[in-house]
Parts: C-alpha cells; structure tokens; sequence
C-alpha cells in the first residue's frame, strides 16, 4: 500500500482516468459503466467497499489513530444526458432530456445510445427549407428526433440512455469533456482514497441520481453516519465578456481562479466552521481559492446535510465553463489546487472542529 | 482498386472551405491520378482531371462537376482570448453551440463553439437562439497566447469525426458535397477499362457555396458538349418531407427545369431505367442550386444535367448518407458515358 505520507498529485495517470470516465456513460442510476470503471481503481487502496440499494459506491479507509473523525467524500458519478421515450418509423426516436441541458445545444450533434454506445445524430431542418424567420425561434425538443439510420432501429429501444459523443480531450492546460461534471470530482475521490490522511476516517461515497433529486447521496450519508462531510463536484464557470464589454457580473466563478468554495445555494448554506478551516488552510498554504457566487445550483450536500440528526457539509467544485453542454472545459490548474485544497484541509482536520462556536 | 468509403472519410477528416480547397483537392487528386491522363489546377483552385476518350480527335467532351468545398466560419473578432465568427456558406447559428471546430491559426487550434448565459446578453426572452453574433469559440488558451495566434479571417472548419451506421449509412460534416466528388471517383473506376468514344472531364469545383466559381470557370476552360452537375439534394427525414425531398438510399435524383436539357436528361433517365438503378424525378421550379446554374450560361451556352445524391440534415454537421447513392450515382454516370455515341449531340432534340 501506497506510504500515506505523500501528498496526492494529478498527472498523466489521472488525467487519464479522467479521460477514461469523461468518455464512459451513465445517468441517473444508471452508471454501470462508470461504476466498473472507479471500483477497478479504488478496489487495492480500500478497506471496504460495496455498493449499495441505489447504486452508489461506498469505500471507506480507516484512520492510523483511534477516535478520529469520520468524514465523508462525495462525488456523484451520474451526468446528464436524454432517455429515448418513444420509437417512430426509420430509426428515428424521440428524446427527453435528464438532467438541466439547455435544448439549444442538442441540433446537429452526434450521440451514443445506450450500453453499447450506439452511434447516432440529432439532426436539424435544412437552411434550404426554412422560412425567413423561422431561425428566430427554437428548436424544441418536440420537433427533434435521435437518428440511428434507416437500418439501425433495432439497436435502439425506449428507456435507452443518449449522451454526447463528444470525445475527452486535453488542449494545453485545459481539459475538454462531455461529463466533467463530475467525473472530475470522481477522480478527485479516487485519487484521495489511494492517498488517505492517517487522520481522519475516509468514507468515499460515489453517487447515483445527483442530477435529479441528489438521491444516492442522501442514503450514503444514512449509511455512512458521518460527523462531516465534504462534497467534491463541478460548477459553472461564465467568466467571458459581456456582448457590450460592461462588467460581467454573472460569472459565478472564473477558469485558473482556484477551487471553487461554495457559501450558499439553493440547496445548502455551507457550515461556517468547515468554511473558516477551509480558508485558514488554502491562505496558510498559498492555494488559491475563489468563493462560488452565492445563488442558483446546488451539489449533494444539499441532501447531505440534513440527513438523520445533521451533517455539517460544505462543497468544492473545479470551475467549468459551458457546464451540461456536449463541451466542458475545466483548467488543470483549478483540478490540482482543489486535491491539494481538500488533502491538506483533511490532513490538517482539527480533532475540535465541530466544537467550536 | 479506390475503397470508395475509406477515400470519403479521409476526406471528409479534410479541411477546404470555398477558396480554401487545398488539402480536400490533393486528396482526390491522389486518388484520381492513376484514373486519369492529365490533371490540372485552375486559377481559382478548380481540379480539373481528364481521361481520353477512344475516339478520333476532335472528340467529344462530358464534363462531370462535383464541387469539393465545405461551409465552415471565419474569425471576426478577436476579445480577451474568445473569438467572434461569421459564416462561410448557409449556416443555421441554432446547430452550432456545443460544436468542436479546427481554427485554422498561425497553427490549427482545436476549440468549441458555445453560447453565452441569458444574463451577459441583451434583454431577451429566455432560451431564445443565440445569433451568430453573440456566439463565441474558446480555444482553451490564454487570452495573449490567442492574440498571439490568431487573426481576424482565420478560416473555421467543423472538426467533428464522420460515424458509420448500420448498412452503410455515413454521417458526419461536409458531405455536401464531398459524397458526390467520390461518386464521381466510382465513375472513374468504372470506366478505367471501358473504351468510351468521348473524352472525361472530372471536375471537382471550388467556391461553390459561395459563388458558383467553379461552376463558372472549369467549362469556360475545358468548353464541354455536355456537363452534368454531381450534388446533393434533400433527403426525407425529420423537418423535410415535402415534393422537394426523396427518400435516403432509395436512389438518386434527376433534376427536372430550365437549368436541365429535356433530351440529355432523357437519355439518361433511359439509361437509369435500362439497369434498373431507381431514379427520382426532382423539380427545379426556379432554376437548380448547383454548379448547374453556372455551368449552363458559360460561354455560349452548356447543355446541362443535374444529379442529386438524397442527403439527411443539410448544411449541419451531422449531414447523412447512404454509400448506396454513392454508388449509384457513380455508376449511372459511368453506363451512360460508356454508350455515348459520337454523334450524342447532333441527335439531341429540344422536343420529342
């Protein structure tokens, strides 16, 4: 087992992890293949490991001393994506969507349907054909259809899961993916229990159902029974300029600005003690950090949080830009500094924490 | 022997939006090399290929037009590393958020094209599309490094890879009208070993969405009897059903009004119906959106054809094919060139 001393870095393995599981696909409760993937990884640096009723991943690490605290890890493993609802003539099948994608990004991109990622395009009206203004309105989800191909309808049956073919791919500094959010968080996870704090009791829950309703979640924390937690995911980041170069306001948080801290969302206040640790720790170790505008968005410690008697949560997330879209893009630099945020914020987890005022 | 699918994705991987045509026009000049006599490229970047005839000189001349160009976007302005674009050919702006494209830089740069929040545009009502305008490429650099590398006009190409489908559907960007410069390709195949009377002019023609400029110059150089226009026409599928559309792989199409001879479309409905390769009946109320339109007025006058290869989801870059029409397009051409007499044109009637 890997000596606990180090410190845990990203490189060119997990950046390939992240690759590996960006590429995979899984929605809802339906991330088998996602699952494999992080259990295969987790499985040696683990002292248990199952998968429970909703089909999150719960590992834990045990701690090197007695009475330690008992923290947990979320990262939730589902994305967002469209279910094939009913099935027309041709190979043609009409979608909804899973999940908050914003419909103006599905015409004219490819997709992969189900297990076997079956190809298949969501087309769009010829130019040729329109009418004058007909551009000025949206496409909705009613008029568009998943196409396999005349021939490829049998491949292809209502309840299917469709993703984004978009492929992982590394330019420079920036990482470009259909499910960052949160596969980025998942390798994050994993990366921490291969190189657990001797302090603290790990307890690593991957999700199920974040997207929708934070539901994996929500029966991890009950299972875990955790003094704290700590919620790792992905957030938007909407730092580019405003179309009349006036001040963006609405950036909620910016590329290359650090580890995204949450205070408020819609679905948690963040504990102030686990907050003022988190800030002691980022400014005495020069980790640069931002805090997330307060407002819209939530992660799991919204379900977290208030589950059996209270568990005291906060979030960190990797900025990225064009979040749910077929398109993320999140920097390294921002990856990096949220692992060395959380190790050293875990490692340096004072025993009186939830004591204090 | 070409693999027909394998040149049309290589092809389709290309860059060559109008005026631009370089790398697609080396590709099918390689492959069209061991097809041909000669090989030229014109001014305006047209290639223009023969294969002799076996005749007596002066022989007749077919000219075969598939334009080689693809629609992409051209880099407009360049704010805090994030590029603004416009079109080049007819691009509904609602497909492009969440595309990946190839800007074409002082080196090509990979980037992704997406749409601002509601709340940093102006007042709008919500989930409205996007115009072009407010549409933006991030090219994940830093915004001096981008300065650095890029220039208003940099050419943009859509960088998504063609799929295959179950039974040799492909799809993928640019097919208009790269599909039909490889049905010309199987034409050239087929004749390799025919001893046709008249001389073949393949031409894959440049600036066609844009100008018709290949359609316009490639008969003024090589003054051809006949010349038929090689392009795609709509498919039937989703927002396309009505008279001006023909069903995917279920055969090509013949183009039908002024911009068509009666007599040469005849002669090769004939030919069509003799081998049994279905053909569909497309009418051109107003003249055809092809290099046919430019071809017919060259000089004094071009006797001219239109055949369309059914394609799904036009102008997107998830346009849909069946290697079917490919293939029958390129054989239709091929049977009809091999049986064209030598006096094809003083036989040609206007009227039955």
């Amino acid at each position: 087992m890997t000596a606990k001393t180090l410190s845990p870095v990203i490189d060119k393995e997990q950046i390939a992890l992240l690759e590996q599981l960006s590429n995979a696909c899984g929605i809802l409760s339906d991330v088998g293949e996602v699952r494999k993937i992080v259990l295969e990884k987790i499985q040696p640096y683990c002292d248990s490991v199952k998968v429970d009723a909703l089909g999150n991943i719960l590992a834990t690490r045990k701690a090197q001393q007695p009475g330690a605290l008992r923290v947990m890890l979320a990262a939730h493993m589902d994305e967002v994506g469209f279910m094939v609802v009913e099935s027309e003539e041709g190979g043609l099948f009409k979608l909804v969507t899973v999940g908050g994608i914003d419909v103006r990004y599905l015409p004219g991109k490819p997709v992969l349907v189900g297990k076997d990622h079956v190809p298949g395009v969501i087309g769009a009206k010829p130019i040729h054909l329109m009418k004058s203004d007909e551009m000025q309105t949206a496409m909705d989800l009613d008029g568009l259809r998943l196409d396999v191909g005349p021939d490829g309808g049998d491949k292809v049956k209502p309840g299917d899961h469709v993703y984004f073919a978009t492929r992982f791919q590394q330019v420079g500094s920036s990482l470009v993916g259909k499910a960052l959010d949160d596969r980025i968080g998942v390798v994050t996870l994993a990366t921490l229990l291969q190189y657990a704090p001797a302090n603290i009791e790990l307890l690593a829950a991957f999700t199920t159902q974040e997207e929708i309703g934070l539901r994996g979640a929500r029966v991890a924390a009950y299972g875990f029974d955790p003094d704290l937690a700590i919620v790792l995911d992905s957030t938007p980041a909407h730092d580019y300029p405003s179309y009349d170069g006036s001040e963006n306001r609405y950036f909620n948080t910016r590329l290359d600005a650090g580890p995204a801290i949450y205070v408020a969302d819609t679905g948690t206040i963040s504990d102030p003690r686990l907050l003022q640790h988190l800030f002691r720790v980022a400014v005495e170790n020069g980790i640069p950090y931002q805090i997330r505008q307060p407002g819209p968005g939530g992660t799991d410690a919204g379900s977290i949080h208030k589950q059996r008697s209270g568990i005291p949560s906060v979030s960190i997330s990797v900025p990225g830009r064009y979040a749910h879209s077929p398109v993320m893009v999140s920097r390294l630099s921002d990856w990096r500094n949220s692992l060395t945020l959380v190790h050293t914020a875990l490692t340096t987890l004072p025993q009186d924490i939830l004591q204090r005022a | 022997m070409t693999d027909i699918k394998q040149f049309l994705n290589e092809l389709l991987s290309l860059p060559g939006l109008s005026a631009y045509e370089g790398p697609a026009r080396e590709h099918i000049a390689s492959a069209w090399k061991p097809l041909v006599d000669e090989m030229q490229v014109s001014p305006i970047g047209s290639l223009h290929a023969l294969k002799k005839g076996y005749g007596s000189e002066p022989r007749p001349r077919i000219l075969l037009a598939a334009h080689m160009d693809a629609i992409g976007l051209m880099v407009t302005g360049v704010t805090d590393g994030f590029l603004s674009f416009t079109e080049i050919g007819g691009i509904d702006p609602r497909l492009l958020p969440g595309l990946r494209v190839t800007v074409h830089a002082k080196r090509d740069l990979p980037g992704v094209i997406v749409m601002p929040r509601d709340a940093l545009l102006p007042e709008r009502k919500s989930e409205t599309p996007v115009e072009m305008k407010y549409l933006f490429i991030d090219l994940g650099l830093s915004a001096a490094e981008t300065a650095e590398l890029v220039q208003i006009g940099d050419l943009v190409s859509f960088t998504q890879e063609p799929m295959e489908l179950p039974n040799d559907i492909i799809t993928g960007h640019s097919l208009d009208n790269r599909v039909s410069v490889a049905a010309v390709t199987v034409c050239l195949e087929e004749l390799h070993n025919v001893q046709h009377t008249w001389d073949v002019w393949a031409v894959a023609t440049a600036q066609e969405e844009e100008t018709l400029g290949g359609g316009f110059t490639a008969p003024f150089a090589i003054r051809p009897d006949l010349a038929v226009a090689i392009d795609v026409t709509i498919a039937k599928g989703p927002g396309a059903s009505d008279w001006r559309t023909f069903p995917l792989g279920k055969g090509v199409s013949l183009g039908i009004g002024s911009n068509v001879h009666p007599g040469f479309f005849k002669a090769v409905k004939e030919v069509a119906d003799k081998l049994d390769i279905p053909v569909h009946n497309e009418l051109m109320p107003r003249g055809s959106g092809t290099d046919a339109l430019a071809m017919q007025i060259v000089a004094d006058g071009i006797t001219t054809l239109v055949i369309g290869i059914p394609l799904r989801y036009m102008h997107t870059p998830v346009e849909m094919v069946a290697m079917k029409d490919i293939q029958r397009a390129g054989h239709l051409l091929a049977s009809f060139i091999a049986t064209l007499p030598v006096d094809f044109m003083q036989n040609l009637k206007w009227d039955d």
